[in-house]
């Protein structure tokens, strides 16, 4: 499996589906406000599958989380993670799912950043955001600027590349560490 | 959020001023060591036996499972998930099954529902087996550990005739659930509760007023409420601080809305109340087993879903309440049959991360202890 991009292998033959589920936008007081106060800094509130997100300038983002967890009462954050989208000019989403304890209630606020584009680390909002910066580090490349200690935290100090990018090839593993680094041979 | 959550990284080469006269020593237990549950390695910054700071160092089980998940399909995926929490392989399994069910806008049936709900508190309970026995190994207690593991190889007997396995189950599917539950499997279940209430009082009775265990765990490693939530711990380390939290009821999935069964706490969040609280939990299983294997509905046990997956283009997060804690799924779809991205949020990684907090100040003989009450497994930290 060479290639990292996902190769739809049967749609050939499928038959034409009806039209799936769309994200359809999510309006709420909470969007309302948020949009008063900062414009063109909320770029899309959506709902998909009863599921709210809402996607902010990457400028504004430790404010507005600093705003969910003491305003609006998220104070558990469940995930931070990324996704990559190589075509698109602004290649990274980075993730926030966040949890309310008082109104049991979940969001996910997404920030758009380009490749090399650093983002506030979200440490002193939430301890738990440590680990969790550091493998989205690991793992994409992304710098949290303000992070204690922002190193590789599951893949060994010397590897060369952050393997959850759609360009990182899996045979560019096989060759820097396995037949380089380790001296082994792989047989690939 | 107290002063003792602060994050400071270990600086190894810059003395603490804090102790005067003293020598401090840099100690690396693991990742060979028994009682780090796997490879965890921890670096102990100790003067004496306090503990002044821990880092922890992993991933020497990392295998990749996220990437692998971008380049297989959907139905490939599933076999991976057994193999992160390698203890609790079912709930890892309906984690994930249950995500792409969202994705794909459909839920499973009534009976695959209750089918579901049987096999994942089984798994429940054999995981919290393995936790106890481990845990009091760690500390000392021998015993345990042997009754622990000879009561749940009655429940690996239920999976391996089920599904055919003891540990990587793949025991559902995208769906539903692919095998009916065999001649019997009512009976083995009801058995097993009936055998399993007595076994449990006879661990109670080893350990919950053993002098030894009281005193190695009481005021161990204490992790107040909210420096649990902000420290993103959830499960029974949450709930032994106190916190009333479970998914299966905050936010109910399958058919646990239906079934009645109380969420144990604690009230010290110590490691003597996570021992009672996860001990409770075990009886609070048999109790759901009972009423769920009394009223299995009969009808079919998979939805009506594609035989090619091909979700529609969306991203969708759902979680559900693992033995370990809030065990999540991020899934983004793009539309083809492989997922574009699978994003797994595992309690334990992030459980991991309270240690340091917890063992600040203690013994290391309390690291030991800590380590054990966070009931991690390697497998899903490093994924």
């Amino acid at each position: 499996m060479a290639s990292s991009s996902p190769s739809p292998k049967t749609s050939a033959a499928a038959p034409p589906k009806p039209e799936g589920p769309k994200p359809e936008p999510w309006e709420s007081e909470l969007v309302t406000s948020l949009k008063q106060q900062y414009g063109s800094g909320i770029v899309e509130a959506l709902r998909y599958m009863g599921q709210k997100y809402v996607t902010v300038d990457s400028s504004i983002l430790p404010e507005i989380l600093l705003r969910m967890r003491d305003a609006e009462g998220f104070d558990y954050c469940v995930d931070i993670t990324a996704v990559h989208y190589p075509k698109r000019e602004q290649q990274f989403d980075v993730v926030y799912v966040l949890y309310s304890f008082p109104h049991n209630e979940r969001i996910r606020v997404k920030a758009r950043i380009h490749d090399g584009e650093h983002v506030q680390s979200a440490v002193a909002i939430w301890p738990t955001a440590d680990w969790l910066e550091r493998e989205v580090f690991d793992m994409f490349g992304i710098v949290f600027e303000g992070h204690p200690g922002l190193k590789r935290i599951l893949l060994p100090e010397d590897w060369k590349g952050h393997p959850l990018r759609k360009d990182y090839d899996i045979l560019q593993q096989d060759k820097e560490w396995v037949q380089i680094n380790l001296g082994i041979e792989s047989g690939q | 959020m107290s002063d003792s959550t602060k994050l400071d990284y270990l600086d190894l080469d810059v003395k603490d001023k804090t102790f005067l006269d003293t020598t401090e020593m840099v100690l690396n237990m693991g990742p060979q060591h028994p009682s780090t549950h796997g490879v965890l390695r921890v670096i102990l910054k100790l003067d004496g036996e306090k503990v002044l700071g821990t880092e922890c160092i992993i991933g020497y089980l990392h295998r990749g499972v996220e990437k692998i998940g971008e380049n297989r399909t959907y139905t490939m995926f599933n076999p991976y998930t057994d193999r992160m929490d390698y203890v609790a392989a079912v709930s890892n399994g309906l984690g994930y099954c249950e995500t792409v069910e969202k994705l794909l806008n459909v839920e499973a049936p009534a009976r695959a529902q209750y089918i579901r709900v049987i096999l994942t508190e089984l798994c429940r309970i054999s995981s919290h087996q393995v936790w106890l026995g481990t845990h009091a190994l760690d500390i000392g207690a021998l015993t345990p550990l042997f009754y622990a593991f000879r009561d749940r190889e009655e429940i690996l007997k239920i999976f391996e005739k089920y599904c055919g396995a003891r540990l990587t189950t793949h025991a559902f599917r995208i769906g539903g659930c692919i095998y009916e539950t065999y001649e019997g499997f009512e009976e083995d279940v009801k058995k097993f509760c009936t055998f399993f209430l007595p076994k449990l009082d006879e661990y109670e009775e080893l350990l919950t007023t053993n002098r030894i265990w009281v005193t190695r765990t009481k005021n161990v490693g204490i992790l107040k409420p909210e420096d649990c939530i902000a420290l993103g711990v959830t499960g029974p380390v949450l709930r032994a601080s106190g916190v009333k939290w479970d998914l299966r009821r905050a936010q109910p999935y399958e058919c646990y809305k239906d079934l009645d069964f109380e969420i144990p706490t604690g009230v010290n969040g110590d490691t003597y109340d996570r021992y009672l609280v996860r001990v409770a939990e075990m009886r609070q299983s048999v109790r759901i087993l009972q009423q769920a294997v009394d009223s299995i509905p009969a009808g079919p046990i998979m939805a009506k879903v594609p035989k090619v997956i091909k979700p529609p283009v969306g991203e969708v997060y759902h979680s559900i309440e693992a033995p370990k804690g809030e065990l999540g799924y991020f899934i983004v779809s793009d539309g083809s049959t492989q997922p574009y991205r699978v994003r797994v949020r595992p309690p334990s990684f992030v459980n991991l991360q309270a240690l340091d907090v917890m063992v600040r100040g203690m013994l290391v003989a309390d690291v030991v202890a800590v380590i054990g009450t966070l009931d991690i497994v390697l497998g899903e930290v490093d994924r």
